[in-house]
C-alpha cells in the first residue's frame, strides 16, 4: 500500500461486507421467505443474490434477511420489502432476474416494481 | 459474498468456556448442509458478557445466542441459518420480551455502555486487517501523516483531555509533548506500550489486544510521528498467548501492507515495532521496571526523575502508554478533541473500561462514560448481586486501590473522585463484594499478593508489606490487639511515603481504605474475636440450632472427623475441639439448622 487512495479502496470494499453487522431499527428490511415451501421453490439463490448485490453495491441502510413461512406457499419464492414509513411491499414468484430488478429499482431508486408484487401480478 | 455472518467470540473468556469446539462444529455443520459459501463464520474479540460464554451473534438478524454448546449448533444451522427461524431457547434471555426480540443495545448490560476503546471488539475479525480498515482503520494514521504536523497531533491529544488509562491518570498529551521537546536533537526515541496487565481481575488490555490488535499498531505509529520516534516496543505478559498471537499476526499484516516500515503512505515517516514478553512479575507494570525488563535486565524499578520522557528505554526519550490509552487515540484523531472531551466529567474525559468481577451477575467487560455512578455499573449494567445478597463494597484499582462502601455508591466515577475517597481508578478492575465478604480478609488477600510481588529492591516495600501482612494475619486468627490497628495505620503511611516505586507506594491502600470504612469489622475481630461475615476460619464456629434440628443424623454421617454426636431422635451437637470448620455439615443440612457463629 503506497497511498491513501489504496486504503480507501480497501475500506470501501470492506464496508459493504461488514455493513451486514450493523443492526439498526430504522433501516429497510428485505425479508426472503425461507420455510420448506420457499426453499423448495428456490428461495435460497434469491436470498443469496439479493444479499450479495446489496453488499457489492454498498447500498446503505438495507438489511437482507430471511423469515419462515409467509403463508402464501403457492406463490413462493416470496420477498417482502419493509421501508421505514412506507407500506410493506410483497413480491411473489420471484426469480434471480426479478430479484436483480427489485434491488436496482426498489432498493436503489425507491420505486417498487409493481408487476411483480402480489397486487400487480396475475394470480 | 456471504448473506449472513456468524460472529463467535474467540477471546480468552469464551475460549475457556469452549468456543473452539463450537466454531469447529459450526464449520462442519455448514459444510454438511451446503451453506459454507453463504454463511461466513467470523472469530472476533470479546463482547463483554464473559459470564455467558460461548457467545455467538448471527447477522443480519443480530440474534444474540449465549452459552452455546457444540450440541446446539445443528439446531442453529438447520433452523436459523437455513430456514430463518431464530432459536429462541438459546437467545440471551435479556433480549427476549413478551412482544418478541429486542435489540442487544436495549438490554441492561449494553444500554448504558459507550464503546470507544472497545468499539471493534466483538465486531471485526482481529486477524483480518481488511476488516479493521473497513471500520475506519489506519485512516487516522493517514490523516496524521498527510495533513497534520507532530505539534498538531499533540495539541489534539492534549485538548481531548485523555488521561493515562493504566491507573496513574497523567494527561497523555503532556506526556507526548515532554517526550517531543525535553531532549532536543535526540538521536533516537522510542514509543512503548504497557500491556503487562497484572492487577488480579483486570483484563481490558487483553481484550483490546485480542479483539482489535491493529488499533494499538496504528496508535503507536501516531505516537511515534508525534514525538519523533521510529521504533516501538510492546511489553506484554506471556500469560496472554491469544493476545500475543493476534498481535504478531497484526504486525505482520501491517508490514505487508506497508503500514509499518519505511515511508508509510509515501511520506518520510518510518516506523516499526517489536514485541517483548514479560514473565509475569507485577512490578514490571511499573514504567521504569518495565523498560529495564525490555532492556534484558531483571525487572526492578529505578528512582524518578529522570522520567522516561527524558531518559527512558536505553537512556533515550521514551513515551510509555497503556493499551487502553492507545485504543482511544485513532478515534480522537478522526472525530476530534471536542468530541472526546464532550464525554465524561470536568477533569476526566472520555470513557473507561472496567472488568466486572466478584459477586455480580454479569461478570465481564464494560465500557462506560466517565462519571457513571457505581450504582449504575453494579445494578444496571452488572445486573445486581446474585442470590439477593446485600452490597457491601466494591474494590477498584486492585492491590493498589481501595474499597468503595455503600455510602459512596452514588459517587460519579472519575480519577479525582476515586482518589478523594481513598481508592483509585487503577487499570479498571472492579471487584464487587457482598455481605459474605470479610473486609479484613480482603485486605489480607491483597497484601499477600503484594508481599509475593514486591521485587525486594527497597526496604519499606520488601519488609514493610510483610510486617503488614503479619499483623493482618494476627487479627484474622483472633490474636490481635487494639494497638495493632494503630500499628497498621502507622506502618501503612510509612510504606506509602518511603517506597521507591508505585507498587510499594500504593500497596497499603487496601489496608488503609478498609480501616477507614470498615473499622468496626477490625474491632470485632480484635475485641469480640468474631468475624462478622463468617469468613475468617479461626474465629468461626459451627453450632446446631436445636429448634430447627430434625434429628435426622445427616450431618453426623457426613462429618469427616466425627465431631458431631447424637442419634436418631436424639439432640445433635458439635464438638468444637474436634471440628475442622469444613462446613460440609451446614451444606448437607436441609433444614438450615447448622449455622456459623
Amino acid at each position: 500500500m503506497k497511498s491513501l487512495a489504496d486504503l480507501k479502496a480497501i475500506k470501501e470494499k470492506m464496508q459493504g461486507q461488514v455493513g451486514i453487522r450493523n443492526h439498526d431499527e430504522t433501516e429497510t428490511r428485505v425479508v426472503v421467505g425461507m420455510a420448506t415451501c420457499g426453499i423448495a421453490a428456490g428461495a435460497r439463490p434469491i436470498l443469496q443474490t439479493m444479499s450479495a448485490l446489496v453488499q457489492e453495491k454498498n447500498i446503505q441502510g438495507v438489511n437482507v434477511t430471511q423469515t419462515g413461512c409467509i403463508g402464501l406457499c403457492q406463490y413462493e419464492p416470496i420477498v417482502e420489502v419493509y421501508r421505514p414509513g412506507e407500506e410493506k411491499v410483497t413480491y411473489i414468484n420471484m426469480t434471480e432476474q426479478k430479484a436483480r430488478e427489485v434491488v436496482e429499482k426498489h432498493l436503489v431508486r425507491g420505486t417498487p416494481v409493481a408487476e411483480y408484487t402480489v397486487g400487480g401480478s396475475e394470480l | 459474498m456471504f448473506r449472513s455472518h456468524v460472529l463467535i467470540c474467540a477471546g480468552t473468556g469464551c475460549t475457556s468456556s469452549g468456543c473452539v469446539a463450537v466454531t469447529k462444529a459450526l464449520n462442519a455443520e455448514l459444510l454438511k448442509v451446503g451453506l459454507d459459501k453463504e454463511v461466513k463464520v467470523v472469530e472476533t474479540g470479546c463482547f463483554g458478557l464473559c459470564a455467558l460464554g460461548p457467545i455467538m451473534i448471527v447477522y443480519p438478524e443480530g440474534s444474540f445466542y449465549s452459552m452455546v454448546q457444540p450440541s446446539d449448533v445443528a439446531e442453529i444451522v438447520n433452523e436459523h441459518l437455513l430456514k430463518g427461524r431464530v432459536v429462541e431457547r438459546l437467545l440471551y434471555q435479556e433480549t427476549v420480551t413478551n412482544d418478541g426480540v429486542k435489540s442487544l443495545n436495549d438490554t441492561g448490560f449494553y444500554r448504558k455502555q459507550l464503546r470507544v476503546a472497545l468499539r471493534n471488539c466483538g465486531v471485526i475479525n482481529p486477524e483480518e486487517i481488511d476488516e479493521y480498515i473497513g471500520a475506519d482503520g489506519y485512516e487516522a494514521l493517514g490523516k496524521v501523516l498527510t495533513e497534520m504536523s507532530p505539534e498538531d497531533v499533540i495539541k489534539v491529544v492534549l485538548d481531548s483531555g485523555l488521561r493515562g488509562r493504566g491507573g496513574g491518570g497523567f494527561p497523555t498529551g503532556r506526556k507526548w509533548d515532554l517526550a517531543r521537546r525535553l531532549v532536543p536533537n535526540a538521536d533516537q526515541k522510542y514509543v512503548c506500550c504497557n500491556a503487562d496487565e497484572g492487577d488480579p481481575g483486570a483484563f481490558m488490555d487483553r481484550s483490546v489486544l485480542e479483539g482489535d490488535p491493529h488499533v494499538l499498531i496504528e496508535a503507536m505509529a501516531i505516537a511515534g510521528y508525534a514525538i519523533g520516534a521510529n521504533e516501538g516496543y510492546v511489553y506484554i505478559r506471556a500469560e496472554y498467548p491469544i493476545a500475543v498471537n493476534r498481535l504478531e499476526i497484526a504486525i505482520e499484516q501491517a508490514r505487508n501492507y506497508g503500514l509499518l516500515g519505511n515511508n508509510i503512505f509515501g511520506t518520510d515517516f518510518c516506523f516499526d515495532m517489536h514485541i517483548r514478553l514479560g514473565a509475569g512479575a507485577f512490578v514490571c507494570g511499573e514504567e521504569t521496571a518495565l523498560m529495564t525488563s525490555i532492556e534484558g535486565s531483571r525487572g526492578e524499578p529505578n528512582p524518578r526523575p529522570p522520567f522516561p520522557a527524558e531518559k527512558g528505554l536505553w537512556g533515550k526519550p521514551t513515551v510509555l502508554n497503556n493499551v487502553e490509552t492507545y485504543a482511544n487515540i485513532p478515534r480522537i484523531i478522526l472525530k476530534g478533541a471536542e468530541w472526546f472531551a464532550s464525554m465524561g466529567t470536568e477533569k476526566s474525559k472520555g470513557t473507561k473500561v472496567f472488568a466486572l468481577g466478584g459477586k455480580i451477575n454479569n461478570t465481564g467487560l464494560v465500557e462506560i462514560p466517565m462519571g457513571t455512578t457505581l450504582r449504575d455499573i453494579i445494578y444496571e449494567i452488572g445486573g445486581g448481586i446474585p442470590n439477593g445478597k446485600k452490597f457491601k463494597a466494591a474494590q477498584t484499582g486492585g492491590p493498589s486501590g481501595g474499597c468503595i462502601p455503600m455510602e459512596h455508591i452514588d459517587i460519579p466515577i472519575d480519577y479525582d473522585n476515586l482518589i478523594a475517597i481513598g481508592s483509585m481508578m487503577g487499570s479498571g478492575g472492579l471487584i464487587v463484594m457482598d455481605e459474605d465478604n470479610c473486609m479484613v480478609d480482603i485486605a489480607k488477600f491483597f497484601l499477600e499478593f503484594t508481599v509475593d510481588e514486591s521485587c525486594g529492591k527497597c526496604t519499606p516495600c520488601r519488609v514493610g508489606t510483610k510486617r503488614l501482612y503479619e499483623i493482618l494475619e494476627r487479627i484474622t486468627s483472633g490474636k490481635g490487639e487494639m494497638a495493632d490497628l494503630d500499628r497498621l495505620e502507622e506502618l501503612s503511611n510509612y510504606i506509602c511515603n518511603n517506597s521507591l516505586c508505585g507498587l510499594g507506594q500504593t500497596a497499603p491502600n487496601p489496608v488503609k481504605s478498609t480501616l477507614r470504612f470498615f473499622k468496626d469489622e477490625y474491632i470485632s475481630h480484635v475485641i469480640n474475636k468474631k468475624c462478622p461475615a463468617g469468613v475468617c476460619e479461626d474465629l468461626v464456629s459451627y453450632v446446631i440450632v436445636d429448634e430447627k434440628c430434625k434429628r435426622c443424623t445427616a450431618c453426623i454421617r457426613v462429618c469427616p472427623v466425627d465431631a458431631i454426636t447424637g442419634a436418631v431422635k436424639q439432640p445433635h451437637s458439635i464438638d468444637r475441639a474436634k471440628c475442622i470448620k469444613c462446613g460440609v455439615c451446614a451444606e448437607k443440612c436441609k433444614f438450615n439448622a447448622i449455622v456459623k457463629e
